[in-house]
């Protein structure tokens, strides 16, 4: 500024540039009541209500779909193992098909929603302990092989001891395939996903047991099928359990696991695994000629609704992104309890 | 125990440079927006066109991949001469300094106007950073959070771990992108295109030791003139992200400017949740074997 004057008494006129202090013009007549500004005053949880945080990038189909088709990979490897060690050769066979056939199109839908699929391999360039993604695409890029040796050696029928310890490898890595993912969401600013990190992983594994379940009794004869239906009980209880807990304990920012589209989802989900474990164990008892074909309904209702909470709980995630409530009501209690 | 990759200054060694920031003062922000403009010129940030939003002189609404300095404008309404409590005679002496010729952006009438340069705040702990799975995000030597555009593959992790809402996709170009606090400027001895463009110098630039001691003064200047509104956001060492890199004075609440309150990096729970996970997996497998040996290997 230049608008300053040297004289002998010392500088005149000079501006306070960056030390201005900002002042109220106290005593100037106020505006008449009701006389309002004509534009939204910008005041409430958020300038002018928009979301504080950008919105996940990432596509509903292609991670959505991953959430869903890598629990059902990693717990159809584990049914696997089973089948394979007791006899059941046409579990064995079903699962294992499966697992290799989701841990692909997982695969094809994780490239598929990067910005630069051609840029995928960078993905390689580092292992970072830090990054879910780094974790999962270096458990991906083990568990994919071995699923799928374990998978060709039983259709092809060769080479059966290098297929049964590539059955055996893949239900090993099978559950870290089904729990990484509930890490990878977590991980975010995402507040209901965020601070559900608890419940998330058993929420997931859960999920995965009950589609994998599903998969069993959709595509095996019904007494090769009992580790199935119970695994169905097994997926339903966690599922549900660390559902319920999970919006027990996150309070307000639960909402999006109850209410609008995604809280529709979740419900659907959790009903329909529900009814679909209990229908499970009740076709284990009966038996009858009719038991194959309600098994395999039985069966893709399971891995339906497997499906709905996958979408549901991504799709919950997405919904407390867009609303600032979420993001700011939290912090500012934290604050409040902090002082 | 952190899990954490970067361990700047340590890995530059000798070529560590001393950690260099932003503090923007937004009490002597004019919402020229020449930041916005510089900082596009310079680094080639293609238009973004959010046409008119009807919020005050807001049309770029948000940091993003297309925005690294965004211009808040808040139009408050606040009963004038009594917002922060000041007595009739602190009043009739804060009139008598505006007379004398101090600046002010306060209309007359009660309506506020408050403007806030927004950009990247190069956290301490960068969570964005920490779940980058290609390490295109790194920690430069001065101790900004850059994005290298030739190896980031666009998987947008970085996207949905900012508690700030910084960085973004850009659609057609499919990486994600945010302020460098020009890097390629700080190579070369110059300070960011933001800072220089700034007739206010609202927006500061320089060593963060220096900033934050710069920054005290403002603010215990500003309370002892009364303004008890002001308070210095990401300006704490100790806060949720490390403190920030580049920190802000405000008049009013961070949600107010459309910042989040008490963010936190989320990888402060990173190892909480791996061993969740853990026990989770560990469930499965037991759980599964447990339905083959529930009946003692019969079938069915």
């Amino acid at each position: 500024m230049s608008s300053s004057d040297v004289t002998r008494s010392g500088l005149r006129g000079v501006r306070p540039e960056r030390e201005a202090v900002t002042g109220v013009y106290a005593g100037r007549p106020g505006r008449a009541p009701g006389d309002q500004p004509a534009v939204d005053t910008g005041v409430g949880t958020s300038y002018y209500g928009l979301p504080i945080l950008n919105q996940v990038t990432w596509e509903t189909r292609d991670i959505g779909g991953y959430l869903y088709l890598g629990g059902l990979a990693g717990a159809s490897s584990v049914l696997a193992a089973g089948a394979e060690l007791t006899g059941r050769p046409a579990l064995a066979r079903a699962t294992k098909v499966t697992a290799l056939g989701a841990v692909g199109v997982s695969l094809v839908a994780l490239v598929h929603d990067l910005g630069r699929p051609a840029r995928f391999l960078h993905m390689l360039r580092v292992l970072k302990p830090s990054s879910p993604m780094s974790v999962g695409t270096w458990l991906l890029s083990a568990y994919g092989p071995v699923a799928g040796v374990a998978a060709a050696t039983d259709v092809i029928r060769v080479l059966p001891r290098t297929g049964r310890t590539a059955t055996l490898a893949a239900a090993v890595l099978g559950p870290a395939v089904a729990s990484y993912t509930a890490v990878l969401i977590s991980d975010t600013a995402v507040p209901a996903w965020h601070d559900a990190y608890r419940e998330m992983p058993f929420l997931f594994v859960g999920s995965g047991a009950t589609a994998a379940a599903g998969l069993g009794m959709l595509a095996a004869p019904v007494d090769e099928a009992g580790p199935a239906r119970r695994t169905a009980l097994l997926g339903a209880v966690l599922e549900v359990g660390a559902g319920w807990l999970l919006q027990r304990r996150l309070g307000m920012v639960a909402e999006p696991y109850e209410q609008g589209r995604s809280g529709r989802l979740v419900r659907a989900g959790e009903v329909g695994t529900a009814v679909g474990a209990l229908t499970a164990q009740a076709l284990g008892v009966a038996g009858g000629r009719r038991a194959r074909l309600a098994s395999a309904l039985c069966g893709a209702g399971l891995m339906a609704s497997s499906a709905l909470t996958r979408f549901g709980v991504f799709l919950a995630g997405k919904a407390s992104a867009a609303d600032p409530r979420y993001t700011v009501e939290p912090q500012r209690r934290r604050l409040a309890e902090r002082s | 125990m952190k899990l954490q990759v970067h361990s700047w200054p340590d890995s530059y060694g000798d070529r560590a440079k001393p950690r260099m920031g932003f503090f923007t003062d937004t009490s002597i922000c004019i919402g020229c927006k020449a930041c916005e403009v510089a900082c596009k010129e310079w680094n080639h940030v293609p238009m973004a066109n959010e046409g008119f939003t009807g919020h005050s002189f807001d049309n770029s609404v948000h940091l993003g991949a297309d925005r690294w300095r965004h211009v808040a404008f808040v139009e408050q309404q606040v009963p004038a001469g009594v917002q922060d409590g000041a007595s009739l005679v602190q009043a009739a002496e804060r009139e008598a300094a505006i007379d004398a010729g101090v600046q002010t952006y306060q209309e007359g009438d009660g309506l506020r106007w408050l403007m806030a340069s927004d950009v990247c705040k190069h956290c301490t702990d960068a969570a964005c950073l920490e779940v980058c799975p290609t390490g295109a995000l790194f920690r430069t030597e001065y101790g900004t959070v850059v994005v290298q555009s030739d190896i980031c593959n666009g998987c947008g992790y970085c996207v949905s771990a900012c508690p700030f809402g910084v960085l973004e996709k850009r659609e057609e170009d499919g990486r994600a992108w945010k302020c460098t606090l020009c890097y390629d400027r700080l190579s070369v001895g110059a300070e960011p295109a933001c800072a220089k463009a700034c007739p206010t110098d609202s927006i500061q630039f320089g060593p963060l030791d220096e900033l934050r001691a710069r920054a005290d003064e403002r603010l215990a200047s500003m309370h002892a003139a009364g303004v008890s509104d002001a308070r210095l956001y990401g300006r704490d060492p100790d806060d949720g992200v490390g403190g920030d890199g580049a920190f802000f004075l405000l008049l009013d609440e961070p949600e107010v400017y459309g910042l989040p309150p008490d963010p936190v990096d989320t990888t402060r729970d990173l190892p909480s949740m791996w061993r969740h996970a853990a026990v989770a997996a560990a469930t499965l497998l037991a759980g599964i074997a447990a339905t083959y040996a529930g009946r003692g290997g019969e079938r069915r």
